[in-house]
């Protein structure tokens, strides 16, 4: 199957007196539909990698290719806007803006895109609440839930614009053992359903093991890629 | 736009107590703006009335030796066509003598049409016993001067007409000017009963006028004498009360100084509390970010709150300024009940304060706003 995302000789160095190089010549390729994971130690390179391909941080060299298309050049904003239409972001803190509502939250990308909700988007905020078992809480304000709570809310953020890529940085890294089980196995079903592309940083490597594909970064470069 | 205007509301909603913050230093400092500002407008509006409120604003006269003119161009008639001048009176005005026990008063002997010269200097309110002269040989004299020989209503009179002869004229009012030397040397008449006792009648030696904004009394005055023969000259207001004027102007310029300064301050005050909130919003920036707003709608979001601070701020400031004013006019006031500084409002200075407060909520904004479009998304997730 076609690789959705491409990294391509990915450089990455901090510093202008003291450089520290973060990331060799990385060579990366995801296939459409696919679930994979990368582990790594802290301080392994696995964030900034992920903050790369999320076009949130430039490589100092190489080059990040979605769908085909090279980001070295963009604009700005070309970037936000090709951000908020391929990719989901969903991190270890959740994130939500403490001001809005679940449900506001969740529209928030769609209202970047768009620029008013509509009821078929309305609607479709309220499938992916569904899906995600926050029905009862949606008029809540963000902060008024549970961190289980919270994280599921982003992750039906993250989906709202349909991306093709989602990128979970620790998605579970706060939530307790069963939790972070039950956030699981909704990504993996969402990922059937959805056939988004799914690329998961996680240090728990009893979650890593459920994903179609292992990646483990150590000082900057890739030590292990197994496919199941 | 719409977003950045919704987030811009959930900040200031969420945020209550900074937001009633800023909302009361912007309503103070623009109330402050209007209570002042109409303090000194109404103060120098009731110190120009009271000083020119009663006189001639821009006044036609012959001009060298000459004190007498025909007005054969009809000024007179160019000027009432013209929506400049809200009052026009012609007058004739001589010096003659009063021959009274053997002693002689030096009068200025002033001829009006009464119609006319009634709405200058409102001679009908001012006569306090009898009435206007009306007929010839009918005179009204200052309270001054009346009192100073104890003349009565009635009273035949013998006025010295320099170089022609001794009329006699009957006194048939008294008037109060409340200028005392015109109290005492003014003596008033019909114009053509003036004209008939000088024996110069179809003459005339002054047109007076009052103006519809005293202010560019001088500019009317240049524009008239360009249009005016040589032989007459025109006299304004302003060039004979300089005094007044850069009396004035000092408190002009002191009121907006006081003005400038506390618009500074509000918009300082605005500035750094929209800063703060930026550094409390990078969180949500960040993440906003992250998720594809743009720059530009990034630093929307303050532009808005700016926008709707110095809206609700304007409006609020401009209740408080107005209420201000009317309760120092009315609680503040002379020992007769009369205001210490009449209520004055001028809208166009009250919707340019409401102006000032958007734009300088906006501009304090604008820092914010650069701070808000510059953050990295990655520094905020990078550091959780």
């Amino acid at each position: 199957m076609a690789n959705v995302l491409e990294l391509s000789k990915i450089n990455k160095i901090y510093g202008e007196k003291i450089k520290t190089q973060v990331l060799f010549d990385v060579d990366l390729g995801f296939e459409e539909s696919s679930f994979n994971s990368i582990i790594g130690a802290s301080g392994s390179g696995k964030s900034t990698l992920m903050n790369i391909m999320g076009t949130l941080d430039k490589p100092t060299s190489g080059d990040v290719l979605i769908d085909g298309r090279s980001t070295k050049d963009m604009s700005a904003n070309q970037l936000s806007a090709f951000r908020n239409e391929t990719i989901g972001f969903i991190f270890q803190f959740h994130y939500l803006l403490p001001e809005f509502s679940v449900i506001d939250n969740i529209l928030i990308p769609y209202e970047i895109k768009h620029g008013k909700v509509n009821a078929q988007a309305l609607k479709r905020a309220n499938d992916l609440i569904e899906i995600v078992g926050l029905t009862k809480v949606r008029k809540n304000k963000a902060t008024d839930i549970s961190g289980g709570q919270q994280q599921r809310a982003a992750i039906a953020r993250a989906l709202i614009n349909s991306p093709r890529i989602i990128l979970g940085d620790e998605p579970t890294g706060n939530l307790d053992s069963e939790t972070t089980e039950n956030v699981y196995n909704m990504l993996r079903d969402i990922n059937n359903e959805f056939k988004s592309t799914f690329i998961v940083i996680t240090h728990d490597k009893r979650i890593a093991e459920k994903a179609d594909r292992i990646i483990e970064i150590k000082d900057g470069k890739i030590s292990m890629d197994i496919r199941s | 736009m719409r977003l950045a205007f919704k987030i811009a509301k959930q900040f200031l909603k969420n945020n209550k107590g900074q937001t009633v913050l800023i909302l009361l230093g912007i309503t103070i400092g623009i109330s402050v703006q209007i209570f002042i500002g109409s303090l000194i407008d109404g103060l120098q509006l009731s110190l120009v009335d009271k000083t020119i409120g009663s006189s001639s604003h821009i006044t036609i006269s012959p001009s060298g030796r000459d004190n007498f003119f025909e007005d054969k161009d009809d000024i007179y008639s160019m000027l009432r066509a013209d929506t400049r001048f809200t009052q026009v009176s012609s007058s004739f005005d001589a010096a003659g003598f009063l021959l009274y026990d053997e002693e002689t008063y030096s009068l200025l002997s002033r001829g009006f049409d009464f119609q006319d010269a009634n709405g200058i200097y409102k001679f009908d309110e001012r006569i306090i016993e009898g009435r206007l002269p009306n007929g010839e040989r009918e005179v009204a004299l200052g309270i001054g001067l009346v009192d100073e020989l104890g003349l009565n209503i009635g009273d035949e009179l013998d006025f010295i007409i320099p170089e022609i002869a001794l009329e006699n004229v009957t006194l048939v009012g008294v008037f109060d000017l409340r200028i005392a030397s015109l109290n005492r040397s003014w003596m008033i008449t019909e114009i053509s009963s003036a004209q008939k006792l000088f024996q110069r009648e179809g003459q005339i030696s002054s047109i007076e006028t009052q103006v519809e904004n005293v202010f560019d009394a001088d500019i009317i005055a240049e524009d008239l004498s360009m249009s005016l023969s040589n032989s007459l000259q025109v006299d304004n207001w302003k060039a004979q009360n300089e005094e007044l004027l850069s009396g004035l102007t000092g408190q002009s310029a002191s009121s907006y100084m006081i003005q400038v300064f506390v618009l500074l301050a509000v918009l300082l005050g605005i500035s750094s509390v929209l800063a703060i909130s930026v550094v409390q919003k990078s969180r949500q920036l960040g993440i906003l970010k992250a998720m594809g707003i743009k720059n530009k709608t990034a630093s929307q979001i303050f532009l808005f709150q700016g926008l709707i601070l110095g809206i609700f701020g304007g409006i609020l400031g401009t209740g408080l300024g107005i209420g201000l004013t009317y309760i120092f006019s009315v609680f503040v006031t002379n020992p007769d009940g009369t205001p210490l500084v009449p209520f004055y409002l001028d809208y166009g200075f009250v919707a340019f304060s409401v102006a000032i407060a958007i734009i300088a909520a906006m501009v304090a904004a604008f820092i914010p706003a650069r701070k808000s479009s510059k953050l990295n998304p990655i520094e905020v997730i990078r550091n959780g």
